[in-house]
């Protein structure tokens, strides 16, 4: 196995180039868990922990630039302002020691459907892009199409995951995962909301409900146009049980989950039914409540 | 004893002050701050110049016959120096616990997932790990034997064990089997004196002990043709008169220490690598060393037996029991391990602490081609308590009773007979320990006002902020023996030795015990202090130089070895008095050793033991065996099968998310009969670890098996409660000796590994109004799948 170690992001791409089929690892939270169990035993290993620029992040006020290697614990303390969603999905990632050295590059670059950071991800909006580069360039992957298979994602064999360009919140955002235990658990299912009301959207992000991280794209379009139809962007009115009901409704058809050792397909269904309507609810009472002390 | 209560002069009360960390004093484990600080070397830290890494091909079929094995590849793998199937074990190719039925390496068929089927011996574990892969296996797969039904009708579905293999009183694909009849058992007359009937069919899931440590060990050759094995288990003996036989030694060319145990709970009675590591050591002539992977270790030991049971009560209307009526049926798994004996524990203890006049009690184990099952903490006591706790819920339910005071209307009491005819001969404070689990505090209602996440279902996965939160309180009491049963004799050997080493008086405490966390180091250093009067205490390393300690499991090590080491301390005691005697003279009736000094009661200290002792040494072994026992009649189940009894009381509380089916378990509290704390600090750690591992059945811990495939060999997705998951676990101690026990004391490590799981599903009863008749309780349960109302 070779094990390669760039010092320069340039060399990184580089050696990508010219071993596609390198396996790139940084906190090493997923990658050696797999080695270990002789999951995989890629051809060569490439060793990112040397570019110490993925670890840092920048916020220009209206998107925060987050390195592929800030670990899930700086993004906890440094960006649950910006980030609220990403940052309690943060929260839920294994344990302290796992959360001082993961971070989203590797969720990202795994895809799992299980990977905490996604719905977050896909919740806080269509305007989330993956920046991927190689040394062909440097590309810009919206997030709605980067998840395309079980543990597939869209990069190329030489492209390496840079950074992450995610909106700063505009409102509240929540995010809830079941695990049958109350710490470091993988998620049975995991659901991400987030209010926008910049632009009138609602954005939701499935986790462990599907081969790949998803949207309830009717669902966000349903909640968008009661939203508007209602006014209730602009009043903060409550929405109404039927509302969170429908709401709910629509999230556990968007799902299409199976049966497997860490719960069935059923309960995956209605359990996001539930976190589902309880995350709207309460992103809407903190709306509400921003929108009533303005007024 | 006796140091603790010296009378006389008060001049004499600063010397004859008992050290305070003898018995009854907590001093802290000699191991606990390098196992905090990550010092501590295990099994698996072991090293050895010119070594090599041993590895084992497992079978990824539950059930199939193998048609050839191919090792002509593995053996080409550069850094490969052996390569070894069942036709290299030099002697006997089957060993066992109990019975000789499973092979030391798969012989052309394998009966369960992970069966070991071939070893590799390399110069890096990558290289055998390689070489492993290399080995081509042709099997002819069967469809495996899994289910009850399945396994009760061998005509349709096959043998596991063909009949004429029979190696145990086994029949059909039945391991062993245990009927108990009491009172007037139970027929249509009987049942006719009950007001109220109760019946449930409860399951319980397969349950793994899950230490950390895996398993691990260093075989070395020696230059007799022997072999020296650095090993963790829980019975160096044990362990030697299995591997002998197949190694073709006699016993005294096998020669064990144990090695640094990362936990055990019952997983390590069983051999795991210890013959593999061996042969291979054997073969090459070099130091072998295995570790297991974490998922090997999933497919290298047995398991707690999963467990489907069927129970009947009958009451008067004012609460009395009149009869119980249970089946009870545990898979074994493809082998026998210790499947006798917990079968002999699920008759015998089954109906719980309860006076109940007519019983009958039919418990049975599989032969099956899943897992192996044998010990685990609580050995077949746990998987009974389950049944027969719900059903005192129920009943108390049917009569309008309050479920504790059922119980205790029921309670068996000192003089009391078990269904077995056994005569209850120490205190059995049964009521006691419920009253008193009932009468402590209840912790405060959710503050939903000043909501802290971590103290709610879901924690910091942010599943609720108080929606959907119902807090339900359960009780429940369980009982379980102490010691092996039926007749075994498991004495235990202790060596101590006393001599002045740098002016002061020093005792060596040598023995076989294997210290697996349960803290006998501790303890044996304390009887030392106390029976001897010292303050320096050195345990020797354990290992098969000394006689048995017997196993550490079934609660029994502080009371066997314990023991033994009081008997050997006892009597250096007496041979210091003696040489005193006859150098000085003494006639005083009242003499002790106490502050490294002999002292006459009356007369004051007489001489100080490093002078008595000079440049000699006294040192003596004793065996310590406790009351002998019976094996139960086959047919009613009657005999003096248990050395001794052991209770405990729960209270559990819970808040469940309704909507969601998590739980937090918000208190676990424990009320248990010790009879003597030689520790205390050991003891509550005892009952809180086991208490913790109930709670892991009651709600989260399970191998998950299909079609006798496990599908979850991984801390992944084998769950086993985290610090967050852990509450509070308040214990209150009784102290009610016991006349037949050193120091009156009663073991402790299981009782609450038995009684604490059935409180907790009580508490989500009460929370939901869910039947949940099988655990571990999941959240489907408690929402999509709910199995039925109460």
């Amino acid at each position: 196995m070779e094990f390669l170690r760039p010092a320069t992001w340039d060399e990184a791409l580089a050696a990508k180039a010219e071993y596609p089929t390198a396996l790139p690892i940084s906190g090493g939270t997923d990658v050696m868990v797999e080695m270990n169990f002789d999951v995989h035993r890629p051809s060569a290993i490439l060793d990112l922990n040397r570019i110490t620029e993925l670890t840092e992040w920048t916020n220009d006020g209206s998107v925060v630039r987050l390195g592929a290697s800030v670990p899930y614990a700086r993004i906890i303390d440094e960006l649950s302002g910006p980030l609220p969603g990403l940052a309690l999905a943060a929260h839920t990632v294994g344990s302290p020691q796992i959360r001082n050295r993961g971070g989203v590059g590797g969720n990202l670059g795994g895809a799992s459907p299980a990977g905490d950071a996604h719905p977050a991800l896909l919740a806080a909006g269509r305007d989330v892009f993956v920046e991927a580069a190689s040394v062909r360039g440097t590309r810009m992957i919206p997030i709605d199409e980067f998840y395309v298979g079980v543990k597939r994602n869209s990069l190329a064999a030489d492209e390496l995951i840079r950074a992450v360009h995610i909106p700063v919140a505009d409102g509240p955002q929540q995010f809830s995962k079941i695990g049958t235990r109350n710490a470091m658990v993988i998620a049975v299912c995991a659901f991400g909301f987030a209010l926008h009301p910049k632009n009138g959207t609602v954005g939701t992000g499935i986790g462990s409900a599907a081969p790949t991280p998803r949207r309830a794209v009717e669902a966000e379009e349903y909640l968008q146009g009661v939203l508007a139809e209602r006014g209730l962007w602009e009043s903060g009115d409550l929405l109404g049980a039927e509302v969170i009901q429908k709401f709910g409704e629509l999230v556990k058809a968007a799902a299409s989950p199976i049966d497997d050792v860490r719960g069935t397909a059923d309960y995956r269904r209605h359990s996001l039914a539930v976190m589902a309507r309880r995350t709207l609810t309460w992103c809407w009472n903190d709306y509400s409540k921003q929108i009533r002390s303005a007024a | 004893m006796s140091t603790r209560t010296i009378q006389g002069q008060k001049n004499l009360q600063n010397i004859n002050q008992a050290s305070k960390d003898g018995i009854g004093g907590s001093p802290l484990r000699p191991d606990g701050n390098l196992k905090v600080k990550g010092e501590f070397a295990y099994s698996s830290d072991m090293w050895h110049e010119d070594m090599l890494w041993g590895m084992a091909l497992r079978s990824p079929h539950p059930r199939a016959n193998i048609l050839s094995v191919d090792i002509s590849e593995a053996l080409k793998v550069p850094g490969v120096y052996a390569v070894l199937t069942h036709e290299d074990i030099p002697g006997s190719k089957y060993y066992g616990l109990e019975i000789q039925d499973q092979p030391a390496l798969a012989i052309d068929k394998v009966r369960y997932h992970g069966e070991a089927i071939a070893l590799v011996a390399a110069d890096h574990p990558e290289t055998a790990r390689r070489a492993v892969k290399k080995i081509k296996v042709e099997y002819e797969v069967l469809t495996p034997i899994v289910t009850e039904e399945q396994c009760l009708d061998p005509e349709t579905h096959g043998y596991v064990h063909e009949p004429h293999e029979y190696k145990s009183h086994g029949y059909g694909n039945i391991c062993h089997e245990q009927k108990l009849v009491s009172g007037l058992g139970v027929t249509d007359e009987v049942r006719a004196l009950a007001d109220v009937i109760v019946s449930g069919d409860y399951e319980v899931g397969m349950q793994d002990q899950a230490f950390l440590g895996p398993e691990s060990g260093l075989a070395v050759p020696a230059e007799d043709g022997g072999i020296d094995l650095y090993i963790a288990t829980q019975w160096l003996h044990v362990d030697r008169q299995q591997m002998a036989p197949v190694l073709d030694l006699p016993e005294e060319k096998v020669r064990l220490t144990l090695a640094g145990v990362g936990g055990a709970f019952g997983g390590r009675e069983d051999l795991s690598m210890q013959i593999h590591a061996c042969l291979l050591a054997q073969h090459t002539g070099k130091p072998v060393k295995i570790v297991y992977s974490r998922d090997e270790s999933f497919f290298g030991h047995v398991h707690r037996h999963p467990a489907k049971m069927h129970y009947e009560h009958g009451a008067t209307r004012d609460g009395k029991l009149v009869f119980a009526d249970c089946r009870i049926v545990l898979d074994g798994g493809a082998y026998a391990s210790a499947s006798p004996a917990v079968v002999g524990n699920a008759a015998s203890l089954g109906h719980g602490p309860y006076v109940i006049p007519n019983v009958k009690m039919h418990a049975i184990a599989l032969y099956s081609n899943n897992p192996s099952c044998g010990a685990m903490r609580g050995f077949g006591a746990v998987q009974a308590a389950f049944g027969y706790e719900t059903q005192m819920d129920r009943l108390a339910a049917a009569l309008g009773m309050d479920p504790v005071e059922l119980r205790q209307l029921n309670a068996m009491a000192e003089g009391d007979f078990m269904p077995t005819g056994q005569q209850i001969d120490s205190p059995a404070p049964v009521a006691e320990l419920l009253q008193r689990v009932k009468d402590m505090p209840l912790p405060p209602p959710l503050d939903t006002e000043h909501l802290d996440v971590r103290q709610i279902p879901g924690a910091l996965s942010n599943t609720s902020h108080g929606e959907g939160i119902v807090r339900g309180v359960g009780y429940s009491v369980g009982i379980k023996n102490v010691g092996f049963s039926e007749g075994f004799d498991d004495y235990s050997t202790a060596r101590v030795r006393l001599e002045v080493i740098g002016g002061e008086p020093v005792a060596m405490v040598h023995t076989a015990m294997a210290e697996v966390g349960q803290g006998g180091v501790t303890v044996h250093a304390q009887i030392a202090r106390t029976e001897l009067g010292v303050e320096q205490v050195t345990i020797h390393p354990a290992n098969t130089e000394v006689g048995s300690a017997g196993s550490t499991s079934a609660s029994r090590q502080t009371y066997m070895t314990g023991g033994a080491v009081k008997l050997a301390a006892e009597a250096v005691k007496r041979a210091l008095i003696e040489k005193g005697r006859r150098r000085y003279g003494w006639t005083h009736h009242d003499i002790t050793l106490v502050g490294g000094k002999v002292v006459s009661e009356s007369a004051g200290p007489l001489v100080s033991m490093v002078d008595l002792l000079g440049d000699e040494a006294i040192d003596l072994t004793r065996e310590h065996h406790h009351r002998p026992t019976v094996p139960f009649d086959k047919e009613t189940g009657q005999g003096f099968g248990h050395v001794q009894y052991t209770f405990c009381a729960n209270r559990a509380v819970v808040d469940v998310d309704v909507e969601l089916g998590l739980v937090k378990v918000v208190e676990l509290t424990a009320v248990q009969d010790v009879g003597k704390a030689l520790n205390p600090l050991s003891v509550v750690g005892q009952i809180q670890g086991g208490c913790t591992q109930a709670l892991g059945l009651a709600v989260m811990e399970e191998i998950i098996v299909r079609d006798g495939k496990v599908r979850n060999a991984s801390f992944t997705d084998y769950l086993i409660p985290t610090i967050l998951d852990t509450p509070p676990i308040p214990v209150e101690i009784l102290e009610l000796p016991d006349p037949h026990a050193p120091y009156g004391l009663r073991g402790v490590g299981e009782a609450p590994t038995v009684s604490a799981t059935p409180s907790i599903v009580a508490a989500i009863r009460n929370a939901t109004g869910l039947a949940l008749n099988r655990i571990p309780v999941r959240p489907e349960h408690l929402t999509t799948e709910r199995p039925g109302e109460l």
